[in-house]
């Protein structure tokens, strides 16, 4: 199908972004990649009288080292981090959930902020980006503030970003030394995880000395395993340790029944894959 | 809105509303009917065309997003009347039946050798994830992907495409030999 008929703009600073999009106020869809937009529009499950495309501001996009973190700009495409230095050294688990994103032709245009700011419970990179605890920086006519990843994401495709307002970049503290997995479980033709388990930690002669578990799609929002972490930090990393800790990936989670998978199965999922996400980290 | 494309090689200038869709611009603009429809929905990859070397679906590309760019689609793969080898190998190895996920499945394995120029039968097959083919003809395509590789050593014959960076030209040496 062809999308609905739309006022399109090409802003060229991040300045003139904001103003397009104040202007407009909850009529108008910022464009990144597409990747996630274009399939809404042509569905008609969104007709915006107006499109923001930021495709086309330098400074939004690429990876850099800011000292204790580094900073991914909102419309870096998903090729770009998945391959880039900086963050398969500092945030390895960021490249790996990014390497299951979707497929190469998507992954060449679909960008990083987009798929954040888009906030699908199924997208891969929520769950990451809330364990190892990222920044948001935001955007508005009053200015710009930081949103922690914890208070990002609200609920179904639903952000702490106002109308008007527009993601920039992405802070990511430095876990250097880290290792990391991505595990998901999808349909093959489809990528959308109906369950993924993001996992990082630090192992310190053969002890768990700090982890990380995000959840993807256990919850209308990513969820962070704090009970599966604590059950690891301190531990050595043994199979019998990691299969405890793994039973208790389903606290907090609040999954749903959908056309993939009742709840209970995904509650199951969260436990199988949290075993197996950790198990390969630690390995 | 008026844009600027260079299609196959040849500079377009258009007047377009801004929803049209690459593949649509492409196919009804242009005539390059070479480049299909097939899902629609962004999952099939049948429309793959490269957009400044890097594939892309062009029925989830708007043509405004192509202001500037340069797009290569499977029309614009061979040249001097000569096949592109990957295009020889699927027509070698018998790499199709009904031919409607030929095109972008060309255009991704372009795309999957540029990158990786000595793909295992994995890679290939990750490689074109986001290809589907519903006459279940996969073997056949991997081994397309693999013969191609082959042939497209640097040793072998120059890469057809013009495009920046020529296939294999990044190759390291010892994975040449192998």
């Amino acid at each position: 199908m062809i999308p609905a008929a739309f006022d399109y703009v090409v802003p060229a600073t991040v300045d003139d972004a904001v103003r397009e999009l104040h202007d407009a106020g909850d009529e108008a869809k910022v464009l990144a990649g597409g990747q996630s937009l274009l399939p809404v529009l042509r569905m008609r499950l969104a007709a915006p009288s107006k499109i923001v495309d930021i495709g086309r501001i330098t400074e939004l996009r690429g990876v850099r080292d800011a000292g204790d973190h580094i900073v991914i700009g909102a419309t870096t495409p998903h090729h770009e981090v998945q391959h880039n230095q900086l963050v398969r050294e500092h945030a390895l688990l960021l490249a790996l959930a990014t390497e299951t994103v979707a497929d190469p032709q998507v992954r060449h245009l679909g960008t990083f902020g987009g798929a954040l700011a888009h906030a699908d419970p199924a997208g891969d990179l929520l769950a990451p980006a809330l364990a190892l605890d990222c920044t948001f920086v935001v955007a508005g006519m009053d200015g710009r503030h930081e949103v922690p990843a914890s208070e990002f994401f609200v609920d179904y495709f639903t952000t702490a970003l106002r109308p008007g307002e527009l993601l920039l970049e992405v802070r990511v503290p430095k876990y250097t030394g880290w290792r990391a997995h991505y595990e998901k479980f999808n349909r093959v033709a489809q990528a959308w995880s109906i369950c993924g388990v993001a996992a990082a930690v630090r192992v310190d002669n053969g002890t768990i000395a700090e982890a990380r578990v995000g959840l993807t799609n256990m919850s209308s929002v990513p969820v962070r395993a704090r009970g599966v972490e604590e059950a690891l930090v301190g531990q050595q990393a043994s199979p019998e340790v990691i299969k405890a800790a793994a039973a208790r990936a389903v606290d907090g989670t609040l999954p749903t029944a959908d056309g993939n998978a009742d709840a209970e199965y995904r509650e199951h999922l969260a436990k199988v894959l949290t075993e197996r996400a950790v198990t390969a980290a630690c390995s | 809105m008026r844009i600027t494309t260079t299609v196959d090689g040849t500079s377009y200038t258009d007047d377009v509303e801004p929803r049209m869709l690459l593949v649509q611009y492409l196919r009804e603009k242009l005539g390059k009917v070479g480049t299909v429809v097939g899902c629609d929905t962004s999952n099939c990859g049948a429309c793959t065309v490269h957009m400044d070397g890097q594939s892309v679906k062009s029925c989830s590309v708007l043509a405004v997003q192509a202001d500037g760019r340069e797009i290569t689609t499977i029309e614009g793969l061979s040249a001097d009347g000569q096949l592109h080898p990957v295009q020889q190998a699927f027509h070698d190895s018998h790499a199709l039946q009904c031919g409607f996920c030929t095109p972008g499945m060309i255009m991704q394995a372009v795309d999957l050798l540029k990158e990786n120029p000595d793909p295992d039968e994995e890679e290939i097959r990750a490689g074109l994830e986001g290809n589907l083919c519903r006459c279940t003809g996969y073997q056949n395509i991997v081994r397309a992907v693999r013969a191609a590789a082959d042939k497209m050593q640097p040793s072998a014959a120059p890469e057809a495409e013009t495009s920046r960076e020529p296939v294999g030209a990044s190759m390291p040496s010892e994975v040449a030999q192998s």
